[in-house]
C-alpha cells in the first residue's frame, strides 16, 4: 500500500501575531515554524499502517527551501521518501490541493492523509478539495481509523459525538487530535533521515480561488471590572451584571 | 436573470437548523444589498420543513429529495450542490460551518473552480462579489479574503449571525438527484445520549481547567451550565491532564473555536492557545484565585477567588433568580 502525508508548515502556537508592511501577511521576523500539529497525526497514523501492515509513507510538502525541515523531520520519524514541490505551500487552499493533486494523480497512491486543518490558516479546505479534484472519497476531522481491503472506516468528529463514514479506496483522511498520540524521532531515526534526499519537483500551476486582501488584530478588548465581596456577593453581582449591563439573559 | 445567492440548509427533525437559520438571514442581507435572488437549497430523503426557508428571506427554495441522499454522502452532496449552483446561475453557495458544512462546502468549491472561505464571521459584496473576513491563527488576526474565481463559496461561523425573519416568496422547486454511486457514506452517528447542543454553537459556555483539580470536579460546572442553559467546555490542560475529560470538550486552538454570547472561565489561566479558541465570545467571566492570571486581561467580569466556593453559589444565585430559562 502506498500512502501520500501531505503537510504543511505553520508558525507555532506562541507565535505573536504581527502585519507585514504589505498589510497582507504575516511578519515573518520571530516566528518559529513548525509542523501543523494536525498534520502530526495524518503522519502517525501513516507511519503506525507501515509498521502494522507494511505500507510506504511519502512525505509531500509544498513551499521553499524552508520546508525542507519539516520534510527531515517526517524522514526522521518514518517517512520512507520526501517530496517538495516547490511552489507557494502558504497561501490558497484551492491552489495548493491542484498542485498536490497534479503531482499525487498518477502515482498511485491508496491513501492521503493530511491535517484536518493547517494551524493558522485554519480554512480546513485542502483535504477536501483534494479529495474532489481527485476523484476519490473523503473522511474530516477523524479521530479513529480502520482500512479493509480496498476500503476504510473512519470514525469522525460531528456536533454533540461522532459518526462513522465507510467508503472506498484510494481516499483523503484528515486527521483531528485524538486520532493517536504521535511519537518523537529517535536518534536512529534522525540519523538514517540524513542519508536520504528530499526530491524537488515543480509544482504544476495553479489557479487562485481565494486570498487575503487584509490582515488586521482583533480590536484590544476594553478593560474588564473585578467583582468584590465574599463568593455570595461576587456570584450575585455577576449575574446582576450579566442581565442589566451585558443583557445575557 | 438576477442572479443568485444559494444557501445550503441543514434539516434536522423536520426543522431548519439554527446555524442553518443564521446563514440564510445573512444570505438575506446580502441578496438585497447587492440586488439578488436568495436561494434555500435542501438535500435529503425527505426535505419536509424545507418550506420555513421562505420565513427567513428565501425567493426559491429548492429540495433535492431521494432514497440516494438518505445518508450523507460528501461526494454526493457536493454533486448536488454544484449542480444547483450551476443550473440556477448562482455566484455565491454559502453554508454554516457546521460538521456538514465544512465537510461539503469545499468539496463543493472545488467542483466548481470556485476560491472557498471557512467560517467567516463577516461578509459583504463588494462590486458584485463576495467579501468575507474570517479569524485566522485561531482568533489572532482576521483575515478579509477576496475571491478570484466567478463563483464564490464560504461557511459561516455558528453563533456570529442574527437569525432573522424576513418573509419571502418561497417558491419550491425540485431539482433532479444524482446517481447513488457514492465513494464514501455516513454509515451510523455515535451521538452523546445528553442531547445538547455542541460548544461550536453554544450560547452560553461554562469551562474549566487545571484548577479544576480533577474531572469529577466538572459536576459543580455542569451544574452552573444546566442552570443558565449553557454547556460545558475545557482548556487543554484539563482535557490533557488524564482527567477522563473527552478531546471534543476543548476548547481552544488544537480544539474547538467558539463564540458564544457568554463564556465562564473557571480555573483557566488563559494560555494563549485556549485564549485563540474562545477570544469571540461577546461577554467573557474569568474565576481565578490568581489576580495576575492573563485570562483577567480579557475578562468583561473578574472574579478573584476560589472557584470551588464561587461556582457553587453562582449555581445557587442563577436559579434563586430565575436565568436561564431562555
Amino acid at each position: 500500500m502506498k500512502i501520500l502525508v501531505a503537510l504543511k508548515q505553520v508558525p507555532d502556537t506562541e507565535t505573536k501575531i504581527k502585519v507585514a508592511a504589505d498589510g497582507r501577511s504575516l511578519d515573518p521576523a520571530d516566528v518559529k515554524w513548525i509542523t501543523s500539529p494536525y498534520d502530526e497525526y495524518a503522519l502517525e497514523e501513516a507511519i503506525r499502517i507501515k509498521e502494522g501492515k507494511g505500507a510506504e509513507v511519502v512525505a509531500l510538502s509544498v513551499g521553499g527551501d524552508s520546508v525542507k525541515e519539516v520534510l527531515k523531520n517526517a524522514l526522521a520519524l518514518g517517512a520512507d521518501t520526501a517530496v517538495l514541490l516547490k511552489g507557494d505551500g502558504q497561501g490558497d487552499a484551492f491552489a495548493v490541493a491542484q498542485m498536490i493533486a497534479a503531482y499525487a494523480k498518477d502515482k498511485g497512491f491508496d491513501l492521503i492523509l493530511c491535517g484536518n486543518k493547517g494551524l493558522g490558516g485554519d480554512n480546513a479546505a485542502m483535504g477536501p478539495m483534494l479529495a474532489e479534484l481527485m476523484g476519490i472519497g473523503q473522511a474530516n476531522v477523524v479521530v479513529k481509523l480502520e482500512l479493509g481491503e480496498g476500503t476504510f472506516k473512519a470514525e469522525r468528529e460531528i456536533e454533540g459525538g461522532t459518526e462513522i463514514v465507510e467508503g472506498a479506496l484510494p481516499a483523503v483522511i484528515t486527521a483531528q487530535k485524538g486520532l493517536n498520540e504521535p511519537r518523537y524521532a529517535s536518534l536512529k531515526g534522525i540519523m538514517a533521515a540524513k542519508k536520504k534526499t528530499i526530491e524537488e519537483v515543480d509544482a504544476a500551476p495553479a489557479t487562485t480561488g481565494a486570498q487575503i486582501s487584509a490582515l488586521a488584530l482583533p480590536p484590544e478588548r476594553p478593560a474588564g471590572r473585578r467583582l468584590e465581596g465574599d463568593a455570595a456577593a461576587q456570584a450575585q453581582a455577576l449575574l446582576q451584571a450579566l442581565k442589566d449591563e451585558a443583557k445575557v439573559f | 436573470m438576477t442572479s443568485m445567492i444559494l444557501v445550503f440548509c441543514e434539516l434536522k427533525d423536520g426543522q431548519i437548523r439554527k446555524p442553518s437559520l443564521e446563514v440564510l438571514s445573512e444570505g438575506r442581507r446580502l441578496a438585497d444589498a447587492a440586488g439578488k435572488q436568495l436561494g434555500a437549497l435542501f438535500a435529503g430523503a425527505s426535505c419536509a420543513g424545507s418550506a420555513e426557508a421562505a420565513k427567513y428571506g428565501a425567493d426559491v427554495i429548492l429540495t433535492a429529495e431521494g432514497p440516494a441522499l438518505t445518508s450523507y454522502s460528501s461526494d454526493v452532496f457536493a454533486a448536488v450542490l454544484a449542480e444547483a449552483v450551476k443550473s440556477k446561475g448562482a455566484t455565491v453557495l454559502l453554508a454554516a460551518a457546521t460538521a456538514v458544512g465544512k465537510d461539503v462546502a469545499p468539496r463543493a468549491a472545488a467542483r466548481l473552480g470556485a476560491g472557498y472561505a471557512s467560517d467567516v464571521t463577516g461578509l459583504s459584496m463588494v462590486d458584485g462579489k463576495l467579501q468575507a473576513v474570517r479569524p485566522v491563527y485561531a482568533g489572532k488576526a482576521f483575515a478579509t479574503t477576496s475571491f478570484a474565481s466567478a463563483v464564490q463559496v464560504a461557511t459561516t461561523r455558528p453563533n456570529v449571525f442574527p437569525a432573522a425573519e424576513k418573509a419571502a416568496a418561497g417558491t419550491t422547486e425540485a431539482l433532479a438527484v444524482p446517481a447513488s454511486d457514492f465513494k464514501s457514506v455516513v454509515k451510523e452517528i455515535l451521538a452523546k445520549a445528553s442531547g445538547k447542543v455542541d460548544l461550536s454553537e453554544a450560547n452560553v459556555i461554562v469551562s474549566g481547567g487545571r484548577g479544576m483539580k480533577d474531572g469529577a470536579n466538572f459536576k459543580i460546572l455542569e451544574d452552573l451550565a444546566d442552570a443558565l442553559g449553557g454547556v460545558v467546555g475545557a482548556s487543554r490542560a484539563a482535557v490533557d491532564a488524564g482527567w477522563g475529560l473527552p478531546h471534543s470538550m476543548q476548547v481552544g486552538q488544537t480544539g474547538k473555536v467558539v463564540s458564544p454570547t457568554l463564556y465562564i472561565a473557571c480555573g483557566i489561566s488563559g494560555a494563549i492557545q485556549h485564549i485563540a479558541g474562545m477570544s469571540g465570545s461577546k461577554f467573557i467571566v474569568a474565576i481565578n484565585k490568581d489576580p495576575e492570571a492573563p485570562i483577567f486581561k480579557l475578562a468583561d467580569y473578574g472574579i478573584v477567588g476560589d472557584l470551588f466556593e464561587v461556582v457553587p453559589e453562582l449555581t445557587k444565585a442563577a436559579k434563586a433568580m430565575g436565568i436561564g430559562s431562555n
